[in-house]
């Protein structure tokens, strides 16, 4: 039928086809492109916005007590004298406490997920794993509190206390409720769940034919594991436990609930301490005075540099291994 | 039938290969079963204590005074509800435009920026958000909205709204990536003008993605309660839906009664918790069951 009609029926491209593009359109577009365009730029200015707020609230506290605020140990309201070392060395303490722990874990817990499982229960499990991130951190600390701490203080603590008792770390009364033990407990809890996801994504990207060429070989399922998944994506691993690294470092409200928010720290992990995060949290109705809330805002803004810094190179580094698999699918 | 003349069972090194290789998948069950434990765990430990103080009063009434027992957390569920609306009506318009310049208009070297710090967002801890949404509305006055130099449930919803908005965005963008592009084509060989493609193919295409992406951040923003500490804690103990009031809410109840002495208010915490357990794993868990079936559904129609 279409090569009936004739050439002459057709409508001729007119010279000023742009202008008939009707103009409620060129509005249209260009209200849509603006509007987009203002929120795209807006949801970037409030990563900038938090910075330079965050940064201005501690600038009193920051030119009352310069760099040295950082290696400062004292923490005393009434006479203004603020330091932070304790609550980073906490900090980072509780963290890579966190991270050693949840580290293995999470990568086994991928291997498991994405080499091992038989596929029908590969989702049901990974889509429970993702569930306990989605455990608010309040109920995941209610919990430390009541169950898990008293556990810890009657059962685990004492056990690798006479195990590992000489070693200072595991000194101490083991049978103490509130300790930065529990802390690094809850904070492996709530890092799995990140690091697994992302190691399982990496493992599902490692291209098969490299695994079954090793099985091929003659491999055991463990050493394909062990020298092609895992090494064909190892920066991408690290990525991955430094952004789960990322969330133990700014967890607050379910560290300072399990903790016991005490300084100076002690030797061994088994008494109170104290973080960075749950330091702010648990002072947001204590301060007495406008030098001690600006003191808060630079340990936050300490907390957001550590953050940013640590969250910014791992998401680079998994970008790279996303890109990378995405160029070969 | 003769025998084969090599055997074909495993000896020592093989043997020592196999071990290993079933110890490590050994190791690799039991950690995703330790995983699962802890979350049985968890989720058993609230059931069972929150379940208790459950009853009517609890929906309806406010705290009972100290020492008494009963009482509810009527105040808080309505405050949660009112943060959680509020801050969706700032983040679901924002973080939906966002997408929608990311994937339908931006040059690609911009739109990469956007992902990167909308990632670096949601990696930002909840409580520096909090502490950025004190400075800008609590310690100083916002006269136009009625808010400023002290708490307030928009100032809480502010916060809430930070922390979803690049959950929002992300989602979105995931879902919008999904639409084929041979629909945008074909919109656009008719003489469909660009923004008419958008709002009227792409748009409606992922509407049902871009919901719960939504619904994934509301089930996040209801358990927060970091960016709450210093922007809306100090409230009444009644129900009130004055947003420029400062409001109770379920987390920070529980953050709350979790560290008081009395045991009536840990009864009330665990049931306080079991009700949030609750929405926040039944949401996620549909939305999740939802996103992946569209997803699917997506991917055939490519």
């Amino acid at each position: 039928m279409l090569a009936r009609v004739e050439a002459a029926s057709i409508p001729q491209p007119s010279a000023d086809l742009p202008r008939t593009r009707r103009r409620g359109d060129r509005i249209g577009d260009g209200l849509l492109y603006g509007l987009t365009a203002v929120a795209a730029i807006a949801s970037v200015v409030v990563v900038f916005a938090i910075i330079w707020r965050v940064f201005d609230g501690a600038w009193p506290a920051i030119k009352e007590y310069g760099l040295s605020f950082v290696w400062h140990s004292e923490w005393n309201a009434p006479l203004s004298q603020f330091g932070a070392r304790e609550f980073i060395i906490g900090t980072v303490v509780t963290s890579f406490g966190a991270m050693v722990l949840a580290a293995p874990l999470s990568i086994a817990i991928a291997l498991f997920l994405s080499e091992l499982a038989p596929p029908s229960v590969r989702a049901p499990i990974g889509t429970l794993i993702d569930m306990l991130a989605a455990v608010p951190s309040v109920v995941i600390g209610l919990w430390g509190i009541y169950v898990l701490a008293p556990f810890n203080a009657n059962h685990v603590q004492p056990a690798i206390h006479a195990v590992l008792g000489w070693l200072p770390i595991f000194g101490g009364d083991p049978h103490t409720e509130s300790t930065v033990f529990s802390a690094i407990i809850v904070l492996t809890i709530m890092t799995i769940p990140i690091t697994t996801s992302i190691c399982r994504e990496l493992f599902l990207g490692v291209p098969s034919e490299l695994e079954e060429g090793s099985i091929g070989l003659g491999a055991t399922r463990w050493e394909m594991v062990k020298t092609v998944t895992v090494p064909s994506v190892r920066g991408g691993v690290v990525a991955a436990i430094v952004l789960g690294l990322g969330r133990a470092l700014g967890e607050a409200i379910a560290v300072t609930q399990v903790i016991g928010n005490f300084i100076p720290l002690s030797r061994t992990l088994f008494a109170p301490g104290d973080t960075i995060a749950s330091r702010v949290a648990n002072q947001y109705q204590g301060a007495i005075s406008d030098i001690q809330i600006s003191a808060l805002i630079y340990l936050a803004l300490i907390l957001l540099v550590i953050s940013f810094v640590t969250n910014l190179t791992a998401q680079r580094i998994v970008k790279r291994f996303e890109a990378q698999r995405t160029g070969r699918a | 039938v003769s025998e084969p003349a090599i055997s074909l069972k495993a000896s020592g090194r093989g043997r020592r290969r196999l071990f290993a290789n079933r110890v490590a998948e050994g190791a690799a069950i039991g950690a995703a079963g330790a995983a699962i434990l802890v979350l049985a765990v968890v989720i058993w430990s609230v059931g069972s204590r929150g379940i208790g103080a459950l009853n009517v009063d609890f929906f309806t009434k406010g705290p009972a005074l100290f020492g008494e027992s009963g009482g509810g957390i009527a105040p808080a569920i309505v405050g949660t509800i009112m943060l959680v609306l509020i801050a969706t009506l700032i983040a679901l318009p924002i973080g939906v435009l966002t997408a929608l310049f990311v994937s339908e208009f931006a040059p690609p070297s911009f739109a990469r920026q956007v992902r990167l710090w909308l990632d670096v967002l949601n990696g930002f801890p909840s409580i520096v958000i909090g502490i950025f949404v004190f400075t800008i509305c609590v310690k100083q006055a916002l006269p136009v909205l009625g808010i400023g130099h002290h708490q307030s449930a928009i100032a809480g919803s502010v916060g809430l709204a930070v922390i979803m908005l690049p959950l929002v965005a992300r989602s979105t963008m995931e879902v919008l990536a999904l639409v084929p592009n041979h629909l945008r084509e074909a919109s656009l060989a008719l003489g469909v003008s660009k923004w008419q493609t958008v709002l009227r193919v792409v748009l409606p295409t992922s509407i049902g993605g871009i919901l719960t992406g939504t619904t994934l951040a509301v089930a996040r923003a209801a358990g927060e309660t970091a960016p709450l500490l210093f922007t809306c804690s100090i409230a009444g103990q009644i129900v009130d839906w004055n947003p420029t009031h400062s409001v109770q809410s379920i987390p920070l109840t529980i953050f709350l009664y979790s560290e008081s002495a009395d045991p009536n208010l840990h009864e009330q915490a665990w049931a306080a918790a079991f009700i949030l357990i609750l929405f926040v794993l039944v949401t996620s868990l549909t939305s999740r069951l939802l996103l992946e079936r569209s997803r699917k559904k997506m991917g055939l129609s490519r």
